[in-house]
């Protein structure tokens, strides 16, 4: 089944095109990543796919409907994760999921969600007095209140210390768990690399890479050996790292030499990434 | 139907808890009627007693408060906090959410009206409105218009912080100028302003109902007036009113 379809998707704004044309789909129950810098059209994409941006041209199907008409009944199924929303200080985490547990026809328990989220011990506590990051797991909360097959998460992260990051991965992991699609935007390598099935990297309005993240960075199956000799870095790039690193090993062993700071390692994401980037630099 | 009575008792207790927007929206008008109120005793305004007519006034200025500030800074503030744009990401429909905040409007006015009345009795000795319906068709009325105004002109506001000042720059001169606070003699040119802005003729309008017992269709003039400026705000907010943040 398939969640969303996007094929010959443009939008311009002002004359200056944001989406060029980018063609990708995602299945249900799958976690996509829409990975790129800023300005390279990850939030005009979503914004279209989620009904708040009409396109200038392309198709586009979420959920079987198209988002640019905005029913309500698309509406029931989705849920909405904004980049940077506040909400009503003076209400508490309860009383907030209640009001939106009553825009859908059939929510989810609140309290359910609420333990979901781990905003137990915060029920009763109003809005104002939650930390940064228990205000985000309020705002996933109620994206989640009207039990959507489709969540959008747009860049879930931000701004977030090591320790908030992971709890909030654990909880996207979680709506994986639930069956739930996901479609979620950062510009960090490795929480696309953490959460997402499969990866498409936008850069300049186009998608320049897409496919699972193993892929991505066995697309060059080479790994680099480097050690330092003398003080300098030696770096060594192989296809065959078993046969490179027993020669390395073997003619040191015989020299009685130390390989200083030996590692191996294949490229990351992240490599691939910033070579893409360092392309559009060139 | 089942939304509508959601989303209204959603905003009342939104309103509510707001100690803000209770203090100055609810509170304020009728500290200021209490206030004003011990200087008018004794004296008469175009024949009717001050306080009566100073009754009127604040009246007229909880519709405009209410209303017309209220709803627009309630509205810039939901809009640059993202509020809006989220709130229309799910199954709830615009025309049932601003019913919903006009409803809500209506019923914080009509209750500071009963309160305002009920002070004025305690203490000044106000008198009981002559043509009761007329008035409460005014008290709807008044909200009405004046949340479309405010409507209107929140899709003119830029900022969240800027959106209480530009309100008040309005209100304020505007209140003044129509006699909510009971002065009413201007020189020919502020009252020139005056009679041009909707706040006087809806006070016209409440003085007539309440103290002479003249029907709410008796001035049609100032009836027109009053739901031109309302229907001139719904307009230009079907124009210019976005749901995402301006300044972002």
């Amino acid at each position: 089944m398939t969640a969303i379809s996007v094929s010959g998707l443009r939008k311009s704004y002002d004359g200056v095109e944001a989406v060029r044309g980018i063609n990708f789909e995602v299945a249900a129950g799958e976690v996509f990543g829409l990975l790129g810098p800023n300005g390279a059209g990850k939030t005009t994409t979503v914004e279209i796919l989620e009904g708040y941006r009409e396109r200038d041209a392309g198709e586009v199907r979420v959920l079987g409907f198209d988002p640019g008409r905005a029913e309500r009944a698309f509406r029931e199924r989705i849920g909405v994760v904004l980049q940077s929303s506040e909400l009503w200080p003076g209400l508490t985490v309860r009383e907030i999921h209640r009001i939106f547990a009553g825009y859908y026809q059939r929510p989810r328990d609140v309290e359910d969600v609420i333990a979901l989220v781990g905003l137990d011990e915060k029920r009763d506590a109003r809005v104002k007095t939650l930390s940064g990051g228990q205000k985000r797991r309020l705002d996933l909360g109620i994206a989640l209140v009207g039990d959507p097959d489709l969540v959008f998460l747009d860049e879930p992260t931000t701004g977030f210390d090591p320790a908030a990051r992971r709890n909030a991965w654990e909880l996207i992991r979680s709506l994986r768990e639930l069956g739930k699609t996901v479609l979620l935007t950062t510009h960090y390598l490795d929480e696309a690399q953490q959460l997402a099935d499969r990866v498409a990297v936008l850069r300049g309005g186009e998608i320049v890479l897409l496919g699972k993240p193993s892929e991505l960075t066995g697309a060059s199956a080479k790994a680099e050996i480097r050690y330092r000799r003398d003080g300098e870095l030696v770096i060594v790039e192989t296809n065959e790292p078993t046969r490179a690193l027993n020669e390395l090993t073997r003619a040191a062993l015989a020299e009685g030499r130390e390989l200083e700071g030996l590692e191996v390692r294949r490229p990351t994401l992240e490599d691939v990434y910033l070579e893409l980037l360092d392309e559009d630099k060139a | 139907m089942r939304l509508f009575v959601h989303q209204l008792r959603s905003e009342q207790r939104i309103f509510w808890r707001n100690r803000e927007s209770a203090v100055f929206l609810f509170i304020f008008p009728i500290m200021l009627f209490v206030l004003l109120g011990s200087f008018y005793t004794g004296d008469t305004i175009a024949g009717h007693p001050a306080v009566d007519v100073l009754l009127a006034g604040m009246i007229g200025y909880g519709a405009a408060n209410t209303g017309f500030a209220g709803m627009a800074i309630t509205l810039v503030i939901r809009r640059e906090y993202g509020i809006l744009k989220r709130l229309r990401s799910t199954p709830l429909p615009a025309g049932v959410y601003f019913a919903a905040a006009l409803g809500s409007t209506l019923i914080v006015f009509a209750l500071q009206t009963v309160v305002l009345y009920g002070l004025g009795w305690l203490f000044y000795d106000t008198s009981f409105p002559e043509d009761v319906l007329s008035l409460a068709l005014l008290v709807l009325v008044g909200a009405v218009a004046f949340t479309g105004l405010g409507v209107g002109l929140a899709s003119l506001i830029r900022s969240a912080e800027g959106a209480s000042a530009v309100v008040n720059v309005v209100l304020l001169p505007m209140a003044f100028l129509s006699g909510s606070f009971g002065v009413r003699d201007y020189p020919a040119v502020l009252d020139a302003i005056a009679g041009a802005l909707p706040l006087k003729h809806f006070i016209e309008l409440v003085i007539g109902a309440s103290l002479a017992g003249e029907a709410l269709w008796s001035n049609l003039k100032a009836l027109a007036i009053v739901v031109a400026w309302g229907a001139a705000g719904a307009v230009l907010a079907a124009r210019r009113f976005t749901w995402e943040p301006k300044e972002r």
